[in-house]
């Protein structure tokens, strides 16, 4: 049996030390020579301070600003030290009551607006931290921020034009903007 | 409805998977070989060593019962040790946060679901493991279980090649071997491109952010034992709170999420895990994650290929898991890109569209949006990787059905790192035993004669993880705890359970997760489940190696039947689906397909 102890004991005592101590600190140490914003978090600040992080969704709740995707994190929405989806199946009715729920507060917010509703604004997010909606969500929304703001709708959708990403070559990645992105500019337009 | 994106998608997808499996393959049949490879000697000097001072050498060779005993004391040590971290993690260093040690029950399912390759998430990441127990312990574990599922592979195409051999090679070899040449470099090179990405890998602790619009909500309040407080009424008191600050977990992201998915674990860093955006920023990080869960399953089929000297082989097997593969991953492409029937009666705009991916999105990631996140969900479930880019038990009754078929299949779609080669190769024994009765001959595959012993194991290896899926299922949903735990009613909650088992004993690690399976009960009967789907498998299978290794090759006459042509490819997927239906139609029936004619009745 020490045939067998003896190998087994040495082997995961010094791989465990080149896989689970000297790999991460070596990929940590080049990290943050090399990439130094990406490893701490792709944190955004605004006039010193730290505002978020352009990869964690924040929940927007105020109607001057943008909405990001709906959080079913607890206890508050978009909880960036415990991420989460709603896991609600499409047949539990408690899905079908917080959808109402959340398409209601849209239109209470912009009464007026009779589009249809973009189907990523009314679900809630695999993380719970999505930074991003869809295009549409955020053209959805544009009509309210101009009233709120004052600005020409006009503005408004250039402004998603601008920092929206398209789908490259027909299938890679999602048209998409990012929410915080869109809510810094609108703040720093006079 | 498929979208044509989805369809462009899944074919650039098999495209650049084969340019790199192909390398991959030949890589690896020199690493199971035991060569040495130009350019790595100082890597041979490393290896060298760590023999030497192991007390054994890289030229001992092992019986089957040698090295499978090796195996599972390896294996053992692994659980003990994952075990001892988190209930101490407490008092250990790297622990910014000062989490609590976890629960006596949690840490045994995680040291078990680790040790087994599972990476079963009963636990929230972030809230939970300490940044010691992440990187030591969890990390070390991705390794060392993606290291023994290969060395077993390894081991049992070595015994197909072998010419009476009473070996079948040694297992500390194979394991430091398949640690050191294969998955350390790759997982480096790939965790510098995550971090490129925006994947963090740092040791700070927790950071906070200022809002730019506080966020208010409510919470229930507790007393101060932690209890829920109730009012006269008996209803839990709430209190209103507003939120200033965002608090956002930090960590050593990178390193771990690299050979998580590199070595089909799927134990992710946070609760949300690849849906995480530190975990996977951007399509183009998910696009080679998804690349790298196939990369060593898909490579192994052409170094079985080298291995026993006929590279067709490798194609059939390669073919055979292609055509399941596409097959079942075109159905959930289909199931999510189409328009819930509760929504669209809420007048809500489902339809895919140049501004907007539509479909399914509860439970998805904008950023990946239907076609992204379908074809994830087949591939983390068809390998047995488990990491999850959106919430499977929010999938549209046949969209999560996919996932819950490709791990009752046996996990031999691609598979696991090993356990998908060794997996398929026994059912192509079973194929051919098959064959061989239809045409009254003895069976062989790949110049080996199957005969009563290796059918006795092969029938033992097949039967074990549907056996452990359907008891532990049917104990569950039989008893107070086990119905406990179903977050969604109806049909989908037994659906959340068979989930659950499925995936331990197929040693998966995706989740329907709602389920709270973070229970004394849940914890201790899904660890029996993915430790006896894991090694009770892998036993059998190293007997049938070692009993093969000691026969004779022979040679290919005219009434040999050839096992690389589509006429085998064909047997080969008839018999997967065969034994797949047979075990569990029936408990199919009562979940996801009530639940599909429930949710379009009308």
């Amino acid at each position: 049996m020490t045939s067998i102890l003896r190998p087994a004991l040495v082997l995961f005592a010094a791989l465990s030390l080149i896989c689970g101590v000297f790999y991460p600190y070596a990929i940590t140490g080049i990290a943050q020579l090399a990439f130094p914003d990406q490893a701490s978090g792709s944190l955004t600040s605004r006039d010193g301070t730290a505002v978020g992080s352009s990869l964690i969704g924040q929940a927007f709740s105020s109607p001057r600003y943008f909405w990001g995707r709906p959080s079913a994190t607890s206890p508050m929405p978009n909880n960036a030290g415990a991420s989460s989806g709603s896991n609600q199946g499409p047949t539990n009715p408690a899905l079908i009551d917080a959808i109402k729920g959340r398409v209601e507060a849209l239109k209470a917010a912009d009464p007026g607006n009779a589009a249809p509703i973009p189907v990523d604004l009314v679900t809630t997010s695999g993380s719970g931290l999505d930074p991003d909606i869809s295009i549409a969500a955020a053209y959805y929304q544009a009509p309210r921020i101009a009233r709120e703001r004052n600005l020409a709708l006009g503005a408004v959708r250039s402004l998603i034009d601008k920092h929206g990403k398209p789908q490259y070559l027909a299938f890679f990645g999602e048209p998409r903007v990012n929410v915080l992105a869109l809510n810094l500019a609108l703040d720093q337009r006079p | 409805m498929i979208t044509m994106q989805s369809l462009i998608l899944l074919a650039v997808y098999l495209a650049v998977l084969l340019a790199l499996a192909w390398p991959m393959g030949i890589y690896l049949a020199r690493v199971g070989d035991g060569t040495a490879i130009r350019g790595l000697g100082w890597l041979r000097r490393i290896e060298d060593f760590l023999y030497r001072i192991a007390g054994t050498s890289a030229s001992a060779p092992m019986t089957w019962k040698t090295y499978a005993l090796a195996l599972l004391v390896f294996n053992a040590l692994g659980v003990l040790f994952v075990y001892a971290v988190q209930r101490l993690q407490f008092w250990l260093p790297l622990n910014p946060q000062a989490l609590a040690n976890v629960s006596p029950d949690s840490a045994f399912n995680t040291a078990v679901s680790f040790a087994s390759n599972t990476n079963w998430q009963g636990y929230g990441g972030e809230s939970t493991m300490s940044y010691l127990t992440q990187m030591l312990a969890l990390t070390g574990q991705n390794f060392f279980s993606a290291a023994t599922g290969i060395a077993v592979a390894f081991a049992l195409i070595r015994a197909f090649a072998a010419r009476s051999a009473n070996s079948i090679g040694n297992f500390w070899v194979d394991l430091t071997r398949t640690t050191l040449y294969v998955l350390l470099p790759v997982s480096a090179v790939f965790a510098v491109f995550l971090v490129s990405q925006g994947a963090i890998q740092n040791f700070s602790a927790y950071k906070d952010v200022t809002l730019l619009d506080p966020v208010t909500y409510t919470q229930a309040k507790n007393d101060a034992d932690g209890q829920p407080l109730k009012d006269a009424k008996g209803e839990p008191v709430t209190e209103t709170l507003t939120a200033k600050t965002q608090t956002i977990a930090m960590g050593p992201v990178a390193s771990q999420e690299a050979i998580k998915m590199l070595g089909t674990n799927g134990g992710g860093f946070f609760n949300a895990n690849s849906a995480h955006a530190y975990e996977n920023p951007t399509a183009l990080t998910n696009f080679v994650q998804m690349l790298s869960i196939f990369l060593i399953p898909a490579g192994l089929c052409f170094a079985l290929g080298r291995m026993v000297g006929d590279i067709r082989q490798g194609w059939a097997v390669l073919g055979a898991m292609t055509v399941l593969f596409v097959g079942l991953t075109t159905l959930v492409l289909f199931a999510e890109q189409q328009a819930h029937p509760g929504l669209a009666a809420l007048g809500i705009d489902q339809a895919a569209g140049a501004l907007q991916s539509g479909g399914n999105m509860e439970g998805k990631e904008t950023r990946f949006g239907i076609s992204a996140s379908a074809l994830f969900a087949a591939i983390t479930t068809a390998a047995s990787c488990g990491a999850v880019i959106s919430m499977h038990d929010s999938f549209m009754p046949l969209g999560g059905m996919v996932p819950l078929v490709l791990m009752q299949l046996g996990e031999v779609v691609f598979g696991g790192v090993g356990s998908g080669m060794y997996g398929m190769l026994i059912f192509a024994i079973l194929a051919v035993f098959i064959a061989g009765l239809m045409i009254g001959r003895t069976p062989e595959y790949l110049g080996k004669k199957i005969q009563s012993f290796e059918m006795k194991m092969t029938s033992i290896a097949i039967l074990v993880t549907p056996t452990l899926v359907l008891a532990g299922t049917a104990i569950a949903v039989m008893l107070d705890p086990g119905t406990a735990g179903m977050a969604n009613p109806g049909a989908h909650g037994f659906s959340e359970v068979l989930y659950a088992f499925s995936s331990a004993a197929n040693n998966n690690g995706s989740a329907f997760a709602g389920l709270s399976a973070n229970t004394p009960f849940y914890n201790t009967l899904l660890a029996i489940a993915m430790w006896f789907g894991r090694f009770a498998m892998i036993v059998p299978i190293l007997a049938v190696a070692g009993s093969l290794a000691a026969k004779k090759r022979i040679d290919v006459t005219a009434g040999t039947m050839p096992t690389h042509g589509p006429l085998f490819v064909a047997l080969l997927v008839g018999t997967v689906l065969l034994v797949g239906v047979l075990n569990y139609v029936p408990a199919l029936a009562l979940g996801p397909v009530v639940e599909h004619l429930q949710l379009f009745a009308r």
